[in-house]
């Protein structure tokens, strides 16, 4: 497929691999980025042209974009994709480079949807759900759900979308071709649509949501219940990943696969034999004591994974406050923090006096440590679960080792 | 209401639904659980958009995007209930949007000028750009702590008083005499300002000045986690050496 790409567009796949090589020789970075972006400059046409020919999946949404991906991947039995994240133009054009495989699964940015989605004409667009995530960069989340719409209203896409989730809704339902694949996965988090994102009066979020303006939960296509049954069958899903939020993950990339043809029994199989994504969910170690990797990055992920952890032991949470992370960590008081009441919070980041004063204000107790000292003043024989924030989660993967 | 010993304290928080982007739910938690750490009862309520605001010494508006802001304005609007309770002194923190829907009037995205509160005299119009960032200010002899995401810019009436004066940030983007940025607005028991986010989260000694208002006498001191986190933001945001910082 390369040969066939002009001289301008092949310069500029040249360029991508030696700043790439470069880059990783250099040990900055895995180099995906840097090269992306040196080969969009030398031809911004470059996505366009290497999406041609390729069936794409486009997977979006606040929280949950990395996991499904991969489980996009494994449903399909194999596929290109940007598995590091890298989920902007850059990492993109990176993913395209590397592997010439037609089917094509992309993480993209929820920011970027519309240039992602314009540039290579997906087949499927997986739409998880919209909540409030660092809020100093990212658009409010009303403003990207109407971009969202805006981006899907004359897409051929079909679009597969969690129907629990009034904002995911509200950018799906416009849509001409009406190719959506309704999906009833469920939802934790109802923070972020209490008010209707049609007519802004009070929406009430639990079951089957309605507002008085007509705007309402649609039909279902699919359920996940006990099983996950529409399209005339129901199949089990039974998954390794921890979580209702990873099961609802699960479900939505069984059905992305079912419409690119795998059989929805045989994705279901392939789904659960995935333990983790990107060092997600895996227990390492560091200095004797062993701990358990989750990331969570705004109020929505938290309160998904806060059910995991043991209530009444340690528990680690580190909070980063870099640009990858958010500058502002108001965001720790939309969190549930409180359901920690019980356990011993050791506090770890460069805004772990933050998150320390949050859980003192919910008589959680709270310790303030760094992260060279954690694993020393926990003495338990069992994992810790650690809860980290974007670069805080990197800095676990990094000064941590595998069991 | 305030002026008397009060030992039980009612907290009501206006419209979360609609205005409460930033955490803003949690200036009452830490309203109330510094004033339940020094023995006073507390009793924090959600007051909905079709719901009375009820008789609390202390009343919380938070952030929030246009279309909620303007559905909390005309909320707000439908009586003179929110008058009434600041007239007869109760506490009213009004953040972000809820500062500038408390004003004369306040611009929306696509030029549209909505009539406030008019509970303060000011202006809102659109900045020129978005203010995103921390946001540093002297109160009094204090230093207050925050984070600011807006894009409104704020002239307050010749008649009004604001808040603090800038060290770090925009605050309402506009000067007092000298070149410096103001921030918000204070008058009696009105309080107003561009710090939003959970702002007495990290100005301790900000939530305990609206307690004593309130509760009408003076709090024991209390120290918290919350002081380490004042004392490094300021330090941080400031770039200040240690000697400068005072309390
Ligand atoms: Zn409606």
């Amino acid at each position: 497929m390369a040969t066939r790409l002009p001289l301008r567009s092949s310069l500029a796949l040249a360029g991508l691999r030696i700043v790439n090589r470069t880059s990783r020789a250099l040990g900055v970075g895995q180099g995906t980025v840097a090269g992306g972006r040196v080969a969009l400059r030398i031809d911004p046409q470059l996505v366009r042209r290497m999406s041609a020919r390729r069936r794409i999946v486009l997977v979006t949404g606040t929280n949950g974009k990395t996991t499904t991906t991969a489980l996009v991947v494994a449903a399909l039995g194999g596929a290109t994709t940007n598995a590091t994240g890298s989920n902007m133009s850059a990492g993109i054009v990176a993913a395209l480079a590397t592997d010439q495989s037609p089917l094509t699964v992309l993480e993209v940015d929820e920011a970027y949807l519309a240039t992602v989605a314009e540039a290579t004409q997906p087949e499927v667009v997986v739409l998880l759900n919209l909540s409030r995530d660092q809020l100093d960069r990212a658009a409010e989340v009303r403003v990207l759900a109407e971009k969202w719409r805006t981006t899907l209203h004359n897409s051929s896409a079909t679009i597969v979308a969690n129907c629990a989730d009034p904002l995911v809704v509200y950018a799906a339902v416009a849509q001409m071709n009406s190719k959506v694949v309704w999906c009833d996965v469920g939802s934790s988090w109802t923070l972020d649509a209490r008010s209707c994102p049609q007519c802004t009066e009070p929406l009430h979020p639990e079951g089957a949501w309605r507002c008085e303006c007509g705007f309402a939960k649609p039909i279902p296509d699919f359920v996940l219940g006990e099983t996950l049954s529409g399209a005339g069958s129901s199949v089990e899903l039974d998954i390794s990943l921890p979580g209702a939020f990873n099961r609802s993950n699960a479900a939505l990339a069984v059905v992305a696969a079912s419409l690119l043809g795998t059989p929805l029994q045989l994705a279901a199989e392939r789904v659960g034999t995935i333990r983790e994504v990107a060092g997600r969910f895996t227990v390492r170690q560091r200095d004797g004591q062993t701990f358990r990797l989750m990331l969570a990055k705004n109020p929505a992920g938290v309160s998904a994974l806060i059910g995991l952890v043991a209530g009444g032991s340690d528990v680690v949470v580190s909070i980063n406050d870099l640009i990858a992370d958010g500058t502002d960590p108001s965001w720790l008081y939309d969190a549930p923090f409180d359901q920690l009441r019980g356990s011993t919070v050791w506090c770890t980041g460069e805004r772990a006096l933050d998150l320390a004063t949050r859980l003192e204000y919910d008589d959680v107790t709270a310790r303030v440590v760094t992260v060279d000292e954690v694993a020393g003043q926990i003495a338990t024989s069992k994992p810790v679960d650690v809860i980290a924030n974007y670069t805080a989660f990197a800095a676990w993967l990094e000064t941590t080792s595998p069991c | 209401m305030a002026g008397n010993d009060v030992t039980m304290l009612k907290i009501a928080v206006l419209y979360p639904e609609l205005l409460g982007t930033y955490g803003d739910g949690g200036n009452a938690l830490v309203l109330a659980s510094r004033a339940r750490r020094r023995g006073v009862e507390v009793e924090v309520v959600q007051v909905a958009l079709d719901e009375e605001i009820p008789d609390a010494q202390i009343l919380l508006l938070g952030g929030g995007e246009d279309g909620p802001q303007r559905q909390a304005t005309y909320g707000l609007a439908k009586d003179d209930t929110l008058a009434k309770r600041v007239n007869d002194g109760a506490v009213l923190l009004a953040v972000c949007a809820g500062f500038q829907l408390i004003g004369t009037s306040y611009e929306v995205e696509g030029g549209l000028h909505v009539e406030g509160l008019g509970l303060v005299e000011s202006v809102t119009t659109r900045g020129a750009k978005r203010r995103v960032g921390d946001l540093l200010t002297r109160v009094g002899n204090r230093w207050m702590v925050g984070f600011e995401n807006h894009g409104g810019e704020t002239e307050l009436g010749s008649n009004e008083v604001p808040l603090g004066v800038v060290e770090a940030g925009a605050g309402n983007g506009r000067f007092a005499g000298g070149a410096r940025y103001v921030d918000g607005v204070r008058r009696g028991n009105i309080f107003g300002t561009y710090a939003h986010g959970p702002v007495l989260a990290q100005n301790p000694w900000f939530a305990d000045e609206l307690l004593t208002h309130a509760l009408g006498r003076e709090l024991e001191p209390l120290s918290s986690v919350a002081d380490d986190l004042h004392r490094s933001r300021v330090r941080e945001i400031g770039d200040f050496h240690d000697d400068v910082v005072d309390y």
